[in-house]
C-alpha cells in the first residue's frame, strides 16, 4: 500500500498530532492513507472474510473506518454501535484477533502496512456481519440472585462507609461489553461449559455482592461463597487472566474479583480453622 | 483440566455452528507465542537445575552459608553446621537427600500459587496458551474436579511458608559470620543472601491467600482499621506477584548456587569485613 498518499484530510478531523500521540508506526505528518482491511461478512449459515481498501485519516479508530465501509462500500454491513465513547460496550469485535472495542482502538497502533481483520466476537452465535447474539450473558446475569435488603432498614436509611465501598466500586466501572465474557477459554473453547459458567463479568457480580457491606443474603440463607462455586461456576476458571488483558475500563477482574472470591469458597468449604472460628464467634464480617 | 489431549473436533469451541464461520484457531498477528514460551523455557529451567541440585545431596554448605534448598536440615545424613538449622527430627534411617523433605512445602506452596497456576495453565498446558487463542483440549473442567481441586489448598502452603521464611531469615543472620563462626562480618555471600530473603518475603506477603486472610476477607473495613491497612499494603506487594514470584524464583536459585561455588571449592567468597 501506498504509505504517502496525501490526500483530503478529511471533514473536521484535522492534523494535529495530538490526535495521533500513541502512534507507533506511523508518522503523524501525512495525513491520510488507504489502508487494507478483512471483514468478516456473513450470518449464522456461513460466511467469509472479505477484503477492502479504505481511507484512514488522522485520528481515527477503527469503528471509523467500519462507518465508511458502510457508507462507501458495503452499505448493508451490519455492526453494533453507540456511544463511540468506550462507554455503551456496543461496539465489542476482534482485531486482528484480540477483543477490543472498536471505537477505542486506534488506528495509529497499526502499522500502515498490515491487513486489519475485524471479526465478530468468537464465543456468541453470530447474528449477521459483526452482530452477535449476547444473550448468553443476560441469561447469566439473571442467574444471580440480586441484592438482599437488610431487615429492618428502610430505604433511603442506608448508611456506607466509603472504605467499606471502595472494593465493590471498580466493579461499578464494568461497562457490559462482554469482552471478558467473550474471550474466556471457558466458554469460547467449549460451548458445552455454558450452562455451568457465569463467566468473569458475572462472577465479578457475585464477588461484589459478597462484598458488599449491606447485602444481607447470608442472613436469608443465601450463602454467596458457596453457590459462587456450585450454581455460578467458579471453579472452571483457571485464573489464566485473559478477562483482565481485555478488559477496557482496566478492571483487575482475575487478582480483585476471581481469585478473592475463591480464597471466600475456600473460607467456606475446604478451611477448618476459618469454620471453626466462625462457629464459635459470629464475627469475623 | 482438560482431560482429553486430542485435537478438538471441527465442530467445538470457537468453530462451533452458531459462531462465525471462521476456520483459523486464532487470527491474532502479534507474537503470542512469545510468552507461554518464555515461561515454559524460564520453569522448565528452574525444573532441572533444582532437581539436580535437591538430589545432588552434597555442596549445599560452606561456613557460615546454608543453600535455602537444604534449610532447615531434618536428617541425621546433613553436613553439621555450627548454630544451623540441624534439626535432626527424621533421624538416621532417612538415607535420601534431606533437600527433599523440605522442599516439599515451597514446591507445594508455588505450584498451587495463583501466579504459578497462570504460568504453568498457559505455558505447559496451553490451557489457554494465549487469549483468543483457541486450547488444543476436547474437553475443560478447570479446577472443579480432583486432581485440580486441590489447588484450593493454597492456603495451608501459605501457612507453613511463613515459618520456612522464617528459618531462611535466620540463616541470612548467621550469614553474617566468617568462616570461622566469629559475628560481624559480610561477604558477597551475606549480600545475596539478604536480597533472596527479603524477595522471599515480599513474595510470601504479596500471596492472594495472604491478602484475603490478612483483610480480604472482611466485609467491614471500617471495623478493622489495623487489619485495612494490612490489607491495602498487602494488595500494594500483590500487584507486583508475578514479578516477586520470578525474583524470588531466580535469586534462591542464585544463593544456591552460590554455595554451591563456595562448596565446591570453584572459589572463596570475597568478604567486605
Ligand atoms: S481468569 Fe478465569 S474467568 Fe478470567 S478469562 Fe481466565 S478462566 Fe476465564
Ligand atoms: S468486566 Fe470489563 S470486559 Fe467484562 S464486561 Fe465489564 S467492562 Fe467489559
Ligand atoms: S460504541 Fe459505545 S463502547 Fe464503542
Ligand atoms: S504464593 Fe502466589 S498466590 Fe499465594
Amino acid at each position: 500500500m501506498s504509505t504517502g498518499t496525501d490526500t483530503d484530510p478529511g471533514a473536521g478531523t484535522g492534523t494535529s498530532s495530538a490526535a495521533t500521540g500513541g502512534g507507533t508506526g506511523t508518522s503523524a505528518s501525512a495525513s491520510a492513507y488507504e489502508a487494507k482491511f478483512r471483514v468478516w461478512r456473513g450470518d449464522a449459515d456461513g460466511g467469509e472474510l472479505k477484503d477492502f481498501a479504505v481511507e484512514v485519516n488522522d485520528g481515527e479508530v477503527v469503528l471509523d473506518i467500519i462507518h465508511r465501509l458502510q457508507a462507501t462500500q458495503a452499505a448493508d454491513l451490519a455492526v453494533r454501535w453507540n456511544c463511540k465513547a468506550g462507554k455503551c460496550g456496543s461496539c465489542s469485535a476482534e482485531i486482528n484477533g484480540r477483543p477490543r472495542l472498536m471505537c477505542m482502538t486506534r488506528m495509529s497502533v497499526f502499522s500502515r502496512e498490515e491487513t486489519i481483520t475485524v471479526t465478530p466476537l468468537r464465543a456468541f452465535p453470530v447474528i449477521r456481519d459483526l452482530v452477535t447474539d449476547v444473550s448468553f450473558n443476560y441469561t447469566k446475569a439473571r442467574e444471580v440472585p440480586s441484592f438482599v435488603p437488610p431487615p429492618g432498614v428502610a430505604a433511603g436509611e442506608y448508611r456506607m462507609q466509603q472504605v467499606d465501598v471502595d472494593r465493590s466500586q471498580e466493579f461499578r466501572k464494568c461497562i457490559e461489553c462482554f469482552l471478558c465474557q467473550d474471550t474466556c477459554h471457558v466458554v469460547r473453547d467449549h460451548e458445552e461449559n455454558k450452562a455451568a459458567f457465569a463467566g468473569p463479568r458475572f462472577l465479578m457480580r457475585v464477588a461484589e455482592l459478597d462484598m458488599h457491606p449491606l447485602d444481607a443474603a447470608a442472613e436469608s440463607g443465601l450463602d454467596r461463597k458457596k453457590t459462587a462455586q456450585d450454581e455460578h461456576g467458579l471453579g472452571y476458571c483457571n485464573i489464566t487472566k485473559c478477562c483482565t488483558e481485555v478488559c477496557p475500563e482496566h478492571i483487575k477482574i482475575t487478582d480483585n474479583a476471581l481469585i478473592p472470591l475463591k480464597e471466600r469458597a475456600v473460607d467456606r468449604k475446604y478451611d477448618p480453622l476459618v469454620w471453626l472460628g466462625n462457629k464459635i464467634r459470629r464475627r469475623g464480617e | 483440566m482438560a482431560t482429553g489431549t486430542q485435537p478438538p473436533p471441527a465442530s467445538t469451541g470457537v468453530r462451533g455452528p452458531s459462531r462465525a464461520a471462521i476456520a483459523p484457531r486464532h487470527l491474532r498477528t502479534d507474537r503470542w507465542w512469545l510468552a507461554p514460551a518464555a515461561t515454559a523455557a524460564g520453569l522448565l529451567a528452574f525444573i532441572v537445575y533444582s532437581t539436580w541440585r535437591a538430589f545432588a545431596n552434597d555442596d549445599y554448605y560452606a561456613a557460615p552459608y546454608v543453600s535455602p534448598f537444604y534449610s532447615p536440615c531434618l536428617a541425621e545424613n546433613c553436613a553439621p553446621m555450627r548454630s544451623g538449622p540441624n534439626w535432626e527430627i527424621f533421624g538416621s534411617w532417612w538415607g535420601l537427600s534431606p533437600a527433599l523433605l523440605i522442599l516439599i512445602f515451597p514446591l507445594g506452596f508455588r505450584l498451587t500459587c495463583y501466579y504459578y497456576r497462570k504460568a504453568y495453565y498457559r505455558g505447559f498446558w496451553a490451557s489457554p496458551p494465549a487469549c483468543a487463542v483457541a486450547e488444543p483440549h476436547a474437553k475443560y473442567s478447570g479446577e472443579t474436579r480432583f486432581p485440580l481441586i486441590l489447588q484450593n489448598i493454597h492456603r495451608y502452603f501459605f501457612y507453613a511458608a511463613v515459618p520456612v521464611a522464617g528459618i531462611l531469615t535466620y540463616d541470612t543472620v548467621l550469614a553474617f559470620r566468617d568462616e570461622h563462626y566469629a559475628w560481624g562480618h559480610m561477604g558477597l555471600g551475606s549480600l545475596i543472601f539478604l536480597v533472596n530473603i527479603v524477595l522471599i518475603w515480599a513474595y510470601t506477603l504479596s500471596c492472594h491467600s495472604c491478602r484475603h486472610i490478612i483483610g480480604g476477607r472482611l466485609r467491614h473495613f471500617s471495623k478493622h482499621p489495623v487489619r485495612y491497612r494490612l490489607w491495602d499494603w498487602a494488595g500494594r506487594l500483590n500487584g507486583r506477584h508475578m514479578q516477586l514470584a520470578w525474583a524470588s524464583l531466580i535469586s534462591v536459585a542464585v544463593s544456591d548456587f552460590y554455595v554451591y561455588l563456595l562448596a565446591s571449592g570453584a572459589f572463596d567468597d570475597p568478604r567486605f569485613f
